[in-house]
């Protein structure tokens, strides 16, 4: 099965790819630091989304080259950035507000597990130096709560599980997952399965996940280009 | 009035052993490094220190609790490119850390600003960083109880200033800059550029002099991402 999974499963950009299929024009998204930002990226042509980050930008723009940082603008990752035109600067408890004030559409984060009633954890493995950042605000106050992760850990162990056994980042925020294998949905207290990767069956997909993977409706191949 | 100072020296000459203390930045935009440097340079013992981070390399925050000056940190993320100094004294059990979620962490600052003791965030509900707080439920959603934050001195950095205290941030340095000064019972701001009364629109007007108690000049400070860049150690 392992060999199977590898054949089929989506390379990281492609899973930030198919996420970003999903961001409307106008949305204000938060992207995690690390796999996340990949998303900003795959933005469709004729969207505009407004990234927020943290520490007090909206709308900024891509990396800038090396050599041209200004180590004043930077991103939640602490990483040099430059703005869009209609950028905007604001202070931490503002920004946060944006957040929990409930203003933000999308925030899309990676995971260690979630769980089919929503609960993620994300921050902590229960060892060395405990560090929480902004997610346990970001899940708790964006419209949508995406997650990106490979569908299985290295191990072969489920990610989308019943219960998480790691400390929780929220309760219950999770709607939709992203992962290496197919794009599921978490309602009511389930997982439902959208999309797929072609080459594994449902039953193929029900072996890796734990909880229950139900079905609502067709469940689509998903269309990704080569990454 | 005149809040203007003469000295770094002077500007963190009031801050005593035991002391809690603000300082404003994420990361190194808008960390006031010169501030933090001189406050090294007093020396004082056992301070609580409250920064999104804690600190990186050899210089700022990281240079404060490595000479000895930091018994705990009230942070959201203990980690950086460069995070030894505050891993090893935490791991041989020599700092205390009090995690706190960064959007919890900027409204209890804020709160401690604005008077208001208390308030209610769904933030951490369900999950370690909330035990043994009070929560409630308010239209079917839970809630966990947050406490102020404030603190006896806030060290902050801005752009521009003046003699009555007024300041305006370059870029993503406001950060946690204008509530910091807001929360601390004495705040002193690093300026890059003391400008006359009315060099600063009364518009652009960001932290209004009312929550700054003493402003000193800096032109020429140094970023903390470029000081680690060159490997720098302080003292």
């Amino acid at each position: 099965m392992s060999e199977t999974l590898e054949k089929h499963k989506l390379s990281n950009a492609q899973i930030a790819w198919r996420a970003a299929q999903d961001i409307e024009d106008g949305a204000y998204v938060n992207l995690g630091i690390g796999f996340p930002e990949m998303v900003a990226k795959f933005q469709p042509e004729n969207r505009q989304a407004v990234f927020h980050t943290e520490n007090g930008v909206l709308g900024f723009g891509k990396a800038p080259k090396e050599g041209e940082e200004d180590w004043d603008l930077i991103n939640a990752g602490k990483k040099a950035i430059t703005l869009n035109p209609g950028a905007a600067f604001f202070h931490h408890a503002d920004s946060f507000s944006m957040i929990r004030g409930g203003h933000l559409d999308v925030a899309i984060l990676g995971a260690f597990q979630v769980a089919q009633n929503g609960d993620l954890a994300n921050w902590s493995t229960g060892k060395g130096v405990p560090a929480v950042g902004g997610a346990m605000d970001l899940v708790n106050g964006a419209k949508r709560v995406c997650v990106l992760t490979d569908h299985v850990t290295k191990n072969g162990e489920p990610k989308l599980v019943d219960r998480c056994t790691m400390p929780l980042t929220g309760v219950g925020c999770v709607t939709r997952v992203y992962s290496s294998l197919a794009v599921i949905d978490v309602e009511g207290g389930r997982f439902v399965l959208r999309e797929k990767v072609a080459g594994l069956s449902v039953d193929d997909l029900r072996a890796v996940t734990g909880g229950e993977l139900a079905t609502d409706g067709e469940v689509i191949d998903i269309a990704v280009p080569d990454l | 009035m005149d809040k203007r100072l003469g000295s770094l020296a002077e500007a963190v000459s009031p801050i005593g052993d035991g002391a809690t203390v603000m300082i404003g930045g994420f990361g190194g935009s808008g960390a006031p490094i010169e501030l933090i440097h001189a406050l090294i340079d007093k020396g004082p013992k056992n301070l609580t220190v409250i920064n999104n981070n804690a600190g990186n390399g050899h210089v700022g925050i990281a240079a404060m609790i490595e000479q000895g000056l930091v018994a705990k940190m009230i942070c959201s993320f203990p980690r950086s490119s460069d995070p030894r100094v505050f891993n090893e004294k935490y791991l041989a059990g020599e700092i205390e850390l009090e995690l706190v979620p960064q959007g919890t962490l900027a409204e209890r600052i804020r709160a401690g600003g604005a008077g208001i003791p208390a308030f209610y965030t769904p933030t951490a509900y369900g999950t370690e960083l909330a035990e043994g707080k009070p929560t409630a439920e308010f239209d079917g959603k839970h809630y966990v109880q947050e406490r102020w934050l404030k603190a006896d001195f806030a060290l902050i950095k801005a752009e521009l200033g003046d003699q009555m205290g007024n300041l305006t941030y370059r870029m993503a340095a406001r950060n946690f800059n204008p509530i910091m000064a807001m929360a601390g019972a004495h705040t002193v701001a690093q300026v890059g550029t003391l400008v006359p009364l009315g060099g600063i629109e009364p518009e652009q007007v960001i932290t209004p002099g009312i929550f700054v108690d003493a402003v000193v000049e800096v032109s020429d400070a140094k970023q903390e991402e470029v000081l680690n860049r060159e490997g720098a150690v302080y003292p």
